[in-house]
């Protein structure tokens, strides 16, 4: 059996004519010390599914079990990546790493506790904005601090919910890079779980790609195309990354297998769109910008 | 400059232009004082504001201070009880629509009718207006409390979850400071009905303080240091106010 096993989850969501399937009979396994990216469109339902495998909230049917125990609520190994970076506005880039450490590490003494958090934020260049609060932080240095948080923590499982999705491009890719770095950095064996909607990210950070396929469009009650309620979502034939780390996205572009795994997933998700070819939602190239409402900042 | 000049002069002309009013009131009407009368009458009083002369007859603002002392005392007895009602509601849906009811319809009750109510409680006048103070001001506490738990974003929950904070520490890190602005607001709103209802409780109770001297010297038949009084309950409840809009102003940069 798999480290994480995921069996038959579907998920409904109450809407305006009653309930909104988003996901139904999705299984998936993951090995351990695996990273694995589920790309999709906006509005496919990863992030459901990420929430789901996370433990923050409960499927309607099926199941998701990790190391062999069945999921219920977050783990303790666990730790989660949001894409609205989710920092506590009234704590400073330390106290919100902090609270992290003391919430999951209790056995650790107060000074070991505010020595794990300080390391880890200067591992990801925070040395010098330990105090700092989260307003006077820009997004990509938000982010460091919500990725400082979970590594704080040294979890087992690590739940990436389009970590970098608010970043400007070139933003978004130093912290990619840095992201590999502490992966392949820790001596400890970390499985990770990776929501984005950007193919060239998946590719350079995962060893499988999974895509999320988009229900085709429901019918409305007259019988005509109604272009915003989809059928539940369900995932595509995994493709493997079998490239050597560390990996540069200069040196994505012209691999072959790269392009491989590129074209694979580009189909996979364009087939399921039908006859029209996605624009906005899918980008197979990370230097463009990515187009998608910036999540609103936290207060 | 020109603007700074403007800021200054346009209040002072708005309140040259009330005293006017005043002035012109009091030539109509025989009782009124005038402004200049009520100087006269009044001066001894601000001049010097915290010489004691009797139980009632005492500097402005050694009865102002017993009439802030006073509202301190209900204010904080209501918060007192508001806040952890507010965070009750706030969490618990069940809860809200169990008092909801209850809460719209003890909200509108003016001090007036609590008053006597105390009275038969605790039998002294004193505990009596700290009871109506504390009822009639808790609301705003309360409902800008429940509103502020209930507007905590979804984000700050799942931070919660995800880092698995016990019940407490979810509660100190995450609620209180969430919903600390709402709170402030609260307060605010709270200390403001409290200090209308002191005037009204002193008067009813005869206590020394800004309403009691007020109902006292109606009694004695000045009326200029019922102006006197009034203008001091509304001074002294602006800068209430202000100092509390600057508290919560300081709160909302969080």
């Amino acid at each position: 059996m798999a480290f994480i096993e995921v069996q038959g989850l579907s998920k409904s969501f109450p809407s305006a004519g009653g309930t909104r399937r988003i996901l139904r009979d999705v299984s998936l396994s993951i090995e351990r010390g695996e990273f694995v990216s589920i790309v999709g469109a906006m509005g496919s339902g990863k992030s459901t599914l990420l929430s789901l495998l996370s433990g923050l909230t409960q499927p309607d049917e099926g199941s998701v079990s990790v190391g062999g125990v069945l999921t219920r609520g977050v783990r303790s190994d666990a730790a989660v990546v949001f894409q609205n970076y989710s920092l506590l506005p009234w704590f400073t880039a330390f106290e919100n790493v902090r609270l992290a450490v003391e919430a999951a590490c209790p056995e650790l003494s107060k000074s070991e506790q505010r020595a794990r958090a300080t390391q880890t934020l200067e591992r990801v260049g925070l040395g010098n904005a330990l105090n700092k609060r989260p307003r006077q932080l820009s997004g990509g240095m938000r982010q460091r601090v919500a990725i400082a948080r979970a590594f704080a923590t040294r979890p087992d499982v690590l739940f990436l919910d389009e970590p970098f999705g608010a970043l400007d491009a070139l933003t978004r890719e130093t912290l990619q890079l840095e992201l590999a770095r502490l992966c392949r950095d820790d001596d400890r064996v970390v499985t990770t779980v990776m929501i984005t909607n950007s193919v060239e990210e998946a590719i350079l950070l995962s060893d499988r790609i999974v895509p999320m396929i988009p229900g085709p469009p429901l019918n409305d009650a007259r019988g005509a195309l109604s272009g915003l309620e989809r059928a539940p979502a369900m995932l595509g034939t995994p493709i493997a990354v079998d490239l050597p780390r560390p990996r540069s996205a200069a040196q994505l572009a012209h691999d072959e297998q790269a392009t491989h795994a590129r074209a694979h997933v580009v189909a996979a998700l364009t087939a399921a769109l039908g006859r029209k070819r996605p624009n906005g939602p899918l980008h197979p190239d990370t230097a463009s910008p990515v187009l998608r409402p910036v999540a609103e900042e936290p207060r | 400059m020109t603007k700074r000049i403007f800021n200054l002069a346009l209040p002072l002309c708005g309140i040259a232009l009330a005293i006017l009013a005043w002035w012109i009131a009091s030539r109509a009407v025989a009782d009124l004082p005038s402004p200049v009368r009520t100087w006269e009458e009044s001066k001894l009083y601000i001049l010097e504001p915290l010489s004691k002369r009797g139980e009632t007859d005492q500097g402005i603002l050694l009865l102002a201070f017993y009439s802030l002392m006073r509202v301190a005392r209900g204010f904080l007895l209501g918060i007192a009880m508001a806040t952890p009602i507010g965070f009750l509601l706030g969490v618990s849906p069940t809860l809200t629509r169990m008092f909801d009811p209850i809460m719209q319809v003890l909200r509108p009750i003016s001090p007036l009718a609590w008053l006597p109510l105390g009275l038969i409680l605790f039998q002294k006048s004193e505990p009596a207006a700290l009871f109506a103070i504390a009822v009639c001001s808790m609301w705003p506490t309360v409902i800008n409390t429940m509103m502020g738990v209930r507007a905590i974003p979804q984000d700050y929950w799942n931070v919660a979850k995800v880092l698995r904070l016990s019940r407490f520490t979810t509660f100190t890190k995450i609620i209180v400071p969430a919903t600390l602005p709402y709170m402030f607001t609260g307060y605010r709103l709270s200390l403001g009905i409290a200090w209308l209802v002191i005037v009204a409780s002193e008067m009813l109770t005869g206590t020394p303080g800004v309403g009691g001297f007020l109902w006292q010297e109606y009694n004695s038949l000045v009326y200029a240091h019922i102006l006197l009084a009034i203008i001091t309950i509304g001074v002294v409840g602006f800068l209430l106010d202000r100092l509390m809009g600057m508290a919560e102003a300081k709160l909302r940069t969080v």
